[in-house]
């Protein structure tokens, strides 16, 4: 089997596809967005629970998609509790960096707000497999780009 | 007629004599992209359905045309003009040929299927149907025969009913029987489904939505690539296809219509070429088929569509359409194989499209690994979310087959399939 493949197709990820974490719909969430992929039709929503003080109490997610968006959603909705709406906003930027390659400027804000997430950036690194594949960029950040939408009050999210 | 037309037409007529065994890699070699390597594995194409690849004859043609008799068509009256005019003219008699149609005048080129669709909507259907009328379409129908009805059911509000299909992904004719009523004025289905193969008993349907008073449309996107069609057997009223599906280039179209009805419809855009004369007070309309043909056409792609047609021709539709046969029936056997592996769609009227799914890996998976085989296929919805939701999958994977595929390249596809399995079996 090819490098890349590997790479992509990662034991964690693997093991998050086939038993995403967080699968369901949390009766107490105060936040919801839908996530649309319009290039293959995937759709996913997220539900969140944010404290009075911004603070993730909860999060989890349901919908199909691929193995690469399933994953990424499922460790999402892990890493994001208990994190502020400002760190979730920075840990996109990150995710979105790792999946890439692009680096969008490492800001002094935006460093405080990571200060103590290096576990937390640690795995979000298993998905840099995607960089080979660039158009499965959009299944690794649908999740994410649907979570910030969630936050921001937005119903939906788009990865276009 | 083309040098190419008339050998093409002598290398038939010597083949009905003899049929002589489909020499496949024989037409391969006539598609260069076919022997260009991707990923650095043999390429094999099963995509087909999407856009098919392009021979040389339709590429050389493009090339000369532009070199040597291209200029703007129907007005200088000089000889680059005149030539080029010919030609232009020229793709839409071999194009009336190639569908069986009566008269010239009733094949219209537009930019492909999605544009001719929309302008029936647009002209036929915004003169001719009033609220309560009812449109029929099926649940197997590419969004582009959805869409355009859902426009115009907004803008008149007409009622669109949908044929349901069975599970093996067949045309369910008896309930397309019970759908049709007075209110009936036009059946729109797809002769092929581009997600299923399953090819609809378009004979049949176009009788009977005539003994119930409606037009019939058919969107051939698919069929014209694997049968041959004949629009005055068929009895149609509109038949629309994509030049680019066929082996030709892309930006061009065709509608069929019959004569009658292209004369009772408003034009469709309103510009240069569709006029008879313009005055601020009044514009009279072009005869046919100008009358739909405002501005300057793809011309071109269609003298390009027009060797595509000589090529496909040359080679035989039905020849194709037995070699394609035999992929089908052979893949389905080797995918069947496949642990895990569920096949949808089996029509016993089917071409060689084939949608499937994984039990342990979504198709957007599938077809990222395939493609690191050098196995090129679609995965998606395939702009068909209606036929998704009805066989309750998100996506399939599709693997089409066209004139230049081999056996050889369904056991690639199997091949490639266990690698799957490797990584998430």
């Amino acid at each position: 089997m090819q490098d890349e493949l590997r790479d992509l197709y990662q034991e964690v990820i693997l093991d998050h596809g086939k038993h995403p974490r967080n699968l369901r719909h949390p009766a107490d969430a105060n936040r919801r967005a839908e996530g649309h992929n319009p290039m293959c039709g995937d759709q996913l929503t997220v539900f969140l629970k944010v404290s009075a003080d911004g603070t993730v109490e909860d999060a989890a997610f349901e919908g199909q998609g691929c193995a690469i968006s399933v994953a990424s959603a499922s460790m999402m909705t892990e890493i994001l509790k208990g994190k502020s709406a400002a760190q979730a906003h920075a840990l996109f930027s990150v995710l979105h960096s790792i999946c890439t390659g692009e680096e969008d400027g490492h800001d002094h804000s935006r460093h405080n707000l990571l200060a103590g997430l290096d576990d937390e950036m640690d795995r979000l690194v298993i998905l840099a497999g995607v960089r080979e594949f660039p158009v499965r960029v959009k299944c690794a950040t649908l999740a994410w780009h649907t979570m910030v939408a969630a936050i921001d009050g937005q119903e939906a999210a788009t990865t276009e | 007629m083309t040098h190419s037309a008339s050998s093409a037409r002598a290398a038939n007529s010597a083949r009905a004599a003899a049929p002589e065994i489909y020499d496949v890699e024989r037409y391969r070699a006539d598609f260069p992209i076919l022997h260009k390597p991707s990923r650095g594995k043999p390429l094999v194409f099963l995509d087909s359905a999407a856009s098919a690849q392009k021979p040389r004859q339709v590429t050389e043609t493009l090339k000369s045309f532009y070199e040597t008799d291209y200029a703007n068509v129907h007005r200088g009256a000089y000889a680059l003009s005149e030539r080029a005019t010919a030609r232009y003219e020229g793709a839409r008699e071999t194009v009336r040929r190639f569908l069986g149609a009566g008269k010239a005048r009733e094949i219209i080129f537009t930019q492909g299927a999605t544009e001719s669709i929309n302008l029936v909507a647009s002209t036929y259907g915004r003169k001719f149907l009033e609220a309560g009328d009812e449109v029929v379409i099926s649940h197997l129908e590419h969004h582009s025969n959805i869409v355009p009805w859902q426009m115009l059911r907004e803008e008149k509000g007409i009622t669109i009913k949908v044929v349901p299909v069975g599970d093996d992904g067949e045309f369910l004719y008896d309930a397309f029987e019970g759908l049709l009523g007075p209110k009936t004025k036009l059946v729109a289905i797809s002769h092929m489904s581009n997600v299923l193969g399953t090819v609809m008993p378009a004979k049949r349907i176009a009788a009977a939505a005539h003994a119930a008073g409606a037009k019939v449309l058919f969107d051939g996107c698919q069929a014209i690539t694997h049968m041959p069609v004949d629009v005055r057997d068929l009895d149609c009223d509109f038949y629309v296809f994509s030049g680019h599906k066929l082996y030709g280039p892309t930006g061009i179209g065709v509608l069929y219509a019959k004569e009658e009805l292209l004369n009772a419809m408003p034009p469709y855009q309103g510009g240069g070429d569709m006029i008879a004369s313009v005055t601020f007070e009044k514009t009279t309309w072009a005869p046919l088929p100008a009358k739909f043909e405002a501005g300057t056409p793809a011309i071109a792609q269609a003298v390009g569509l027009a060797a595509a047609i000589d090529y496909v021709t040359g080679i035989g539709l039905d020849r194709i359409a037995a070699h394609e046969r035999d992929l089908l029936l052979y893949a389905t056997e080797r995918l069947a194989t496949v642990k895990g592996l569920r096949i949808i769609g089996s029509a016993p009227s089917k071409a060689s499209v084939i949608s499937f799914a994984l039990d342990c890996a979504h198709p957007h998976d599938i077809a990222t690994i395939l493609d690191r085989s050098g196995v090129a296929v679609r995965a998606g919805h395939h702009c068909a979310q209606p036929l998704m939701q009805r066989f309750n999958v998100p996506a399939t994977a599709r693997a089409s087959f066209g004139l230049y595929n081999t056996r050889a390249e369904a056991d690639a596809l199997v091949l490639a399939l266990e690698t799957v399995r490797e990584i998430f079996g």
